[in-house]
């Protein structure tokens, strides 16, 4: 017997990685991935509450979001090569056309 | 006792390949950290009774998700982050505040609430289960999801495709 809330903390946690990551990391692709693990710690919280209320709607939106999630990396990825190939850089700090 | 056991195993290798995807500074080591991450996770759903989601994580996100990811690194010859100099204002406010609203929610669902206990084996998503819901309650969010990842497909061809190349067979003007 483990307590939903347990689930939930993990959640948040990796959740928060996620943001710190997108903060932190300079790197387009591994921003990319932060978002990723973002998902995935939204995902963890579906599926808990799924377990605590007995449905499984929760799971139902899980695979929502796994879709999502699939179309979202090929298409981010795919701007990710478009940039590299007229900027040369996977910086995210060069990439700065709209700055004042 | 046992489902305790697993939960804080898997829950450490999560968290533990997660710090790992911060600290690592080549993208290649971020990318095999995410995969650790995200098969712990399916350990996880499958102790949630989430069965077809846990495979699902496993064949969709660790398999075909992260094949992309490591495809892209691949083609770009991505090498070793450059620390350059971010915005400070994003630094200087955003870490602590990450830090503290999720210290904040962490005490919150520990202490103040009253969510019960899940037992192991309370609930059997199995893919009969996720398949009648899918194909009866949510079908018309299935089908606009399938419309969803037709336009991704195509948005991802026209994005990636080199207008100045001509295809193959085409013919020369």
């Amino acid at each position: 017997m483990v307590p939903v809330s347990y689930y939930l903390v993990l959640s948040g946690i990796l959740f928060a990685c996620g943001v710190l990551g997108f903060l932190i990391k300079r790197n387009i692709i591994t921003i990319f991935m932060s978002i990723e693990l973002m998902l995935n710690g939204v995902n963890l919280s579906f599926v808990a509450f799924a377990a605590h209320w007995q449905k499984f709607s929760g799971q139902v939106f899980v695979f929502f979001v796994m879709v999502v999630a699939a179309a979202e990396a090929a298409v981010g990825l795919a701007i990710i090569i478009a940039v590299f190939r007229t900027r040369e850089t996977l910086n995210v700090d060069q990439v700065n056309l709209l700055k004042l | 006792m046992l489902h305790l056991v697993l939960f804080l195993v898997f829950g450490a290798i999560c968290v533990a390949g997660a710090i790992n995807l911060l600290a690592q500074t080549h993208p290649i080591s971020s990318a095999l950290s995410l995969v650790v991450v995200m098969a712990s996770l399916a350990v996880e759903y499958l102790l949630l009774g989430a069965e077809f989601v846990a495979a699902v994580q496993v064949i969709v996100y660790a398999g075909a998700v992260m094949v992309l990811f490591v495809f892209v690194i691949m083609l770009l010859n991505a090498g070793a982050e450059e620390r350059t100099k971010g915005s400070h204002v994003a630094l200087a406010l955003g870490v602590p505040s990450v830090l503290a609203g999720g210290l904040l929610v962490a005490w919150t669902l520990l202490k103040r609430s009253d969510t019960g206990t899940v037992a192991l084996g309370s609930l059997h998503g199995d893919p009969k289960t996720i398949a009648s819901l899918l194909f009866h309650e949510f079908l018309l969010p299935f089908e606009i999801t399938s419309i969803l990842v037709l336009i991704a497909i195509m948005g991802a061809v026209v994005l990636a495709s080199r207008p100045d190349l001509k295809p193959p067979g085409g013919k020369e003007s």
